[in-house]
């Protein structure tokens, strides 16, 4: 008898996230990709220790140097040691770029599920005025924002969460519409399973995977936002500065001093690109439908 | 058809109408006034000031009169700019801009769809590689750096093309290619995907196995079917120039309506930032509300249902 258990025993069964993370594990973009993401974040950490400097600490003597053994990134046009100024910048970059996400995954999918459950007047009240919202070009929004209230880390993440969630509401949404007609929804529904029970255990842990793919693209979007309004003088305030600033101020001394446009413009183009690599991998890993 | 139309222009009216509202009353919800800043001006010039702009009228009227203004293109006078009004910055501006646009939504069009189509023929292959490499740089590098760069690198320091300013072709090329750069790569992959997932389709083999010609099926069947999404990407994709122009006309000093914005923005002239903020909306609206119905049009799914609807 014990045998036959054994010969029968089926294989191990690979859940739906089990199976789509060692898709993502062969991915070599993705692996790539996770690796930037994971040392960016420890210098962001780390970075503005590893020199003698302050962000805000000016050498009005020491300005404009080009990249030394001292000066790992050369210093900006007050003196400022840029390498411990980038790894500062970094930390309000991805910070405003995680926290805007964050805050428009809670609102998107709170408000997607809601419209995709109720269905019928309920959702179609609900996308209208989303559509609405989102008909207005969304820089220009956040301009608009940040020109009515006055400046400041808040302000930013209020300004890019204004209208930001509404793409996740939106796939949430059509998500849950496809879903809640699904079999196993209309089981547990005439199980007599109660709504929330529903919508958190079945729908949306199902919706999981294009949640978080399209959570990985709005990152790099927040982060792009917020170097746009920096860059439009819009952004943080000095002496604080974020990537955008940076390059901002980069700009004006490109003739002569290059190098301080060149490192923020870097860091900014390699995290929405390590940011990008791991989202088209996460999105082919949950849906092998479009795989290449 | 007419009623989708219908349905569809009432929802651009009733959504211009909020954004006009939203924008005029976000603009007097800010504390102070535009002439709190400059400091210690007398009382009479201030008051004359007032009376100038109307601000002295109760907010319902001010609303009123603005929105009765809008409907005939007039925008009242800027705060800034003494003497200029809003309508006529736009009706200079617009055009340089427009140009500028137009030239980035084409060059987007054409490369992305050649680039994304070209991979997914050659799929695997070096060609569908080396786009897709591209295609990722491109979306991962922002439009404002982007034109710093090329800036630099082909107006200062090969000295191959302006580094600034409006007049010639030459001085629009390196900013069309920076504003149409993010959306070309964002097209090409759609274009990709779209396509790798028509030519696994079963009419294709049909087609094929009845011997039509390369041509006509990519013609015919792949491209007509293939290129729906790049049509719904039409809207973002305007969008994306339409803000992209905000810095890149900054940064090539070009005399466009996009300039103008980041101008009304450092100046706080409300005027004119609430103006080009609803001439915008109204664009993009528009050409989203026209997306919609080429849509329709071009859908092979809609109109076979409309034959047999018909028959």
């Amino acid at each position: 008898m014990e045998e036959i258990e054994q010969l029968v025993e089926a294989p191990e069964g690979v859940s739906y996230f089990r199976d789509s993370w060692l898709r993502l594990k062969q991915n070599k973009a993705v692996v790539v990709g996770l690796w930037v993401l994971g040392l960016l974040g420890f210098l962001a950490v780390v970075g503005p220790w590893l020199r003698p400097y302050t962000y805000y600490e000016t050498h009005l003597p020491l300005k404009n140097l080009s990249p030394s053994w001292e000066f790992w990134f050369g210093t900006d046009e007050l003196g400022r040691d840029m390498f411990t100024r980038v790894w500062w910048g970094a930390r309000i970059s991805l910070f405003v770029g995680l926290t805007a996400t964050f805050i428009d995954v809670v609102i998107g999918v709170i408000y997607g599920a809601a419209a995709g459950w109720f269905g019928g007047k309920v959702d179609e009240a609900m996308m209208r005025a989303a559509d609405i919202l989102y008909s207005i070009p969304y820089l220009l929004v956040v301009i608009l924002f940040m020109v009515v209230i006055s400046p400041g880390l808040v302000s930013i993440l209020l300004a890019l969460t204004f209208t930001g969630w509404i793409a996740m509401a939106r796939m949430v949404r059509g998500q849950i519409l496809q879903l809640k007609e699904l079999d196993y929804a209309q089981a547990a529904r005439a199980l007599g399973a109660s709504s929330t029970r529903i919508l958190f255990r079945h729908l949306l842990p199902n919706a999981m995977g294009p949640i978080i793919t399209t959570m990985t693209f709005t990152v790099p979007t927040a982060i792009f936002a917020e170097a746009f309004l920096s860059f439009l003088g819009l952004g943080v305030q000095a002496p604080i500065a974020s990537w955008g600033t940076m390059a901002s101020d980069g700009l004006a001394a490109l003739t002569y001093y290059p190098w301080r446009l060149f490192f923020p413009a870097f860091f900014i183009c390699l995290t929405m690109l390590a940011f990008n690599l791991v989202g088209d991998g996460l999105r082919d890993a949950f849906d092998p439908r479009l795989r290449t | 058809m007419f009623k989708y139309v219908v349905k569809k222009f009432i929802l651009l009216v009733v959504s211009l109408y909020i954004v006009i509202t939203a924008t005029f009353f976000l603009m007097h919800l800010i504390p102070g006034d535009p002439f709190t800043e400059e400091e210690a001006i007398p009382q009479e010039i201030l008051r004359a000031l007032y009376h100038h702009f109307h601000l002295e009228e109760p907010l319902p009227v001010q609303y009123w009169n603005y929105l009765k203004g809008v409907m005939v293109g007039n925008f009242g006078p800027s705060f800034k700019y003494q003497g200029r009004m809003v309508s006529d910055i736009i009706r200079e501006g617009f055009p340089v801009s427009c140009t500028l646009g137009l030239e980035a939504l084409f060059l987007a069009l054409a490369v992305g769809i050649t680039c994304g189509a070209v991979a997914a023929l050659k799929r695997t292959k070096w060609e569908d590689s080396l786009t897709m490499i591209g295609a990722i740089l491109g979306i991962s590098v922002p439009s404002f750096l982007l034109a710093t760069f090329l800036q630099y690198i082909f107006a200062m320091k090969l000295d191959l093309l302006p580094v600034a300013r409006w007049g010639s072709f030459q001085h629009t090329i390196l900013p069309a290619i920076a504003l149409a750069a993010m959306p070309t790569a964002f097209i090409a992959r759609l274009t990709r995907s779209s396509m790798v997932e028509v030519l696994q389709q079963d009419y294709i083999l049909t087609a094929k196995s009845k011997g039509l010609s390369t041509l006509r099926i990519l013609w015919k069947h792949i491209l007509r079917n293939a290129l729906l999404p790049v049509v719904t990407y039409l809207g973002p994709l305007i969008a994306s120039i339409l803000t992209g122009s905000f810095v890149v006309e900054k940064i090539f000093g070009i005399p466009g309506l996009g300039q103008w914005f980041v101008l009304s923005v450092t100046n706080r002239d409300y005027m004119l930032i609430m103006a080009i903020t609803i001439f915008y909306s109204f664009i993009l609206m528009f050409s989203v509300f026209s997306v919609d119905i080429l849509y329709f049009i071009l859908d092979p799914r809609i109109k076979l249902w409309k034959r047999s609807n018909n028959s």
